[in-house]
């Protein structure tokens, strides 16, 4: 791609992202610590049920000071991830699978469903339990909640490759793996990362879930101690910690999705 | 079938291989298994094709002509009856067949030239070999400048001609068109069969082209089948015995206006 192909699309995310209000976000956020700071302020509640914002602040240096913030961090970084690759390489081998199998899916498509109307709150008990409280039952946790989004994207993506295209590539005889790398691949591309955008904030809710039930470290961990100790100012540190992670997360598929995808035309829909 | 028809073309281009025909169609049907007992698309329909002939499919649409030249193609099998190209039965796809399809189904995230390179980078050949053959192909149809444009930034007419060069940048003895400029206007249309006329002079390929515009086919064809509504049968094979090179004048002439009219009777 030259140069001005690339300007081109830098323009086109930057009138996306307008469009999408991002601009809008720090001044949002700061409307939002200033409404919490009155509230605290003059509402007259006590720190352990509203903790001002300069109180959460001053709990979040500590914590990163004494190093206990930055090593839960990396605890509930590392489930978090390694969930999501475990769940999207397992989600994504299935979803081929039954993309190319008719059978297969049929076969299989009850117990996906059916899996899915049971809560992962009342999975998560009993992975900790066979797996204990260790790092495995929390990526298995993350790793079951991504799996459903990132399946059925996956089916989908491949399922709407065009069939002139796959006529395209086998009159050429293309051979199996190449029909996957050029074309299936990049085809299936934008609905897949439309489903690892929502596992990729899945993600993050199941290690808190698995946390929750039974750890000794992380993020969902720190909530419970704050909790317990009344130190609300803590528990507030680790939701917006969670919340950073999240974004980031998405914010990096999204990144992903802009590099990859630029092929395809915005919708200009800023004015 | 028509020999007046290949001496003709001897007359005009000696040939550079072989002397038998390019494809033979040996009482080909094909029934889809769709219906209780199938549907009839193609029946009994025999013909031959000799090297660089330039051949027009007409007829009704639902007359099976897409899945005629899907069967050519390799990408269909016949109920029965066969294919034989060069001497020897088709069993699948292959390599010497091009196909140019009705819509341009480019890659929308690849490039022009990346779109024309797709069948060199399948055959393992190096990318600066391939970028040398694309840029070509590229000039070869008009699009200079454009080479680094995507799909998405293209005309219509631009499109096809991308699909056209995808087509030939392996060089395949035979090349399958269907219907490749009807979403074109009149107009873009006309001056599209001009540069395949230009382009098959100067690349002597055997072209077989669907298409559903009778000026289109008297224009560009030597030759000329015809096939019935559904099941497609071929009701008429008329040599179309104008003189090459074609000239814009000639769609106006007398003769061309009675082929053009033999035609018309032919499809009902
Ligand atoms: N894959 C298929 N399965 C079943 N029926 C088909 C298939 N492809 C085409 N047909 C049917 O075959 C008939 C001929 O189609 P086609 O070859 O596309 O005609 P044409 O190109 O002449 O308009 C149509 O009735 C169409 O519905
Ligand atoms: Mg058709």
């Amino acid at each position: 791609m030259d140069l001005t192909n690339t300007r081109k699309t830098a323009r086109a995310s930057h009138r996306w992202l307008w469009s999408r209000g991002v601009y809008l976000v720090p001044v949002s956020a700061g409307l939002a610590i200033l409404v919490w700071h009155l509230v605290s302020r003059y509402g007259g509640f006590p720190a352990f049920i509203l903790p001002s914002p300069t109180l959460v602040w001053e709990r979040f240096t500590n914590a990163l000071l004494e190093g206990r913030l930055a090593y839960h961090i990396a605890v509930t970084l590392s489930e978090v991830l390694a969930g999501l690759a475990f769940g999207v390489t397992a989600a994504s081998t299935l979803g081929y699978l039954l993309a190319k199998s008719e059978t297969f899916e049929r076969f299989l498509a009850p117990y996906i469903v059916a899996s899915q109307s049971i809560p992962i709150v009342a999975i998560a008990p009993l992975l900790v339990i066979w797996f204990g409280p260790g790092l495995l039952s929390k990526v298995l946790i993350c790793a079951l909640i991504v799996f459903f989004p990132v399946l059925i994207n996956t089916i989908v993506g491949l399922r709407s490759v065009p069939d002139e295209l796959r006529d395209l590539m086998r009159s050429l005889q293309a051979t199996g793996w190449q029909t996957f790398k050029y074309l299936e691949v990049p085809s299936a591309m934008p609905v897949f990362l439309g489903g690892l955008r929502i596992g990729a904030t899945l993600a993050v809710i199941g290690a808190v879930v698995g946390e929750f039930v039974g750890a000794d470290r992380g993020l969902g961990f720190l909530i419970n101690i704050g909790r317990g100790q009344y130190d609300t100012a803590l528990v507030f540190v680790a939701i917006f910690t969670l919340v950073a992670m999240a974004l980031a997360l998405y914010g990096l598929v999204v990144l992903v999705e802009m590099r990859l995808l630029s092929w395809q035309q915005r919708p200009d829909n800023s004015r | 079938m028509n020999l007046s028809n290949s001496s003709l073309v001897l007359e005009t281009a000696p040939e550079p291989h072989g002397n038998g025909p390019d494809l033979v169609v040996n009482n080909l049907s094909l029934t889809f298994p769709d219906r209780d007992q199938g549907l009839h698309v193609l029946k009994d329909i025999s013909f031959l094709v000799d090297p660089e002939d330039f051949v027009c499919i007409l007829g009704p649409s639902g007359s099976g002509k897409s899945t005629l030249l899907r069967v050519l193609a390799g990408l269909l099998t016949p109920t029965t009856g066969e294919v034989i190209y060069q001497g020897r039965g088709l069993a699948g796809p292959r390599r010497e067949i091009g196909f140019v399809f009705q819509k341009a189904n480019l890659m929308p995230w690849r490039t022009v030239r990346e779109n024309i390179t797709l069948p060199l980078e399948l055959q393992h050949i190096s990318k600066s070999v391939a970028d040398q053959q694309a840029q070509e192909l590229v000039n070869l149809v008009g699009l200079e400048g454009f080479e680094d444009s995507l799909p998405r930034d293209l005309s219509g007419g631009m499109e096809q001609r991308v699909a056209i060069a995808r087509a030939l940048v392996y060089d395949p003895r035979i090349l399958l068109l269907d219907e490749p400029f009807g979403a074109l206007d009149a107009l873009t249309r006309e001056r599209m069969g001009s540069e395949l006329l230009r382009i098959w002079q100067a690349r002597r390929k055997t072209v077989l082209m669907v298409t559903h515009a009778i000026p289109e086919a008297v224009f560009l064809a030597d030759r000329v089948l015809v096939l019935s509504p559904r099941p497609g049968k071929i009701r008429l094979d008329m040599p179309v015995d104008l003189p090459r090179p074609r000239e814009e004048g000639m769609r106006y002439s007398v003769e061309f206006g009675e082929i053009a009219k033999r035609l018309r009777y032919a499809i009902g």
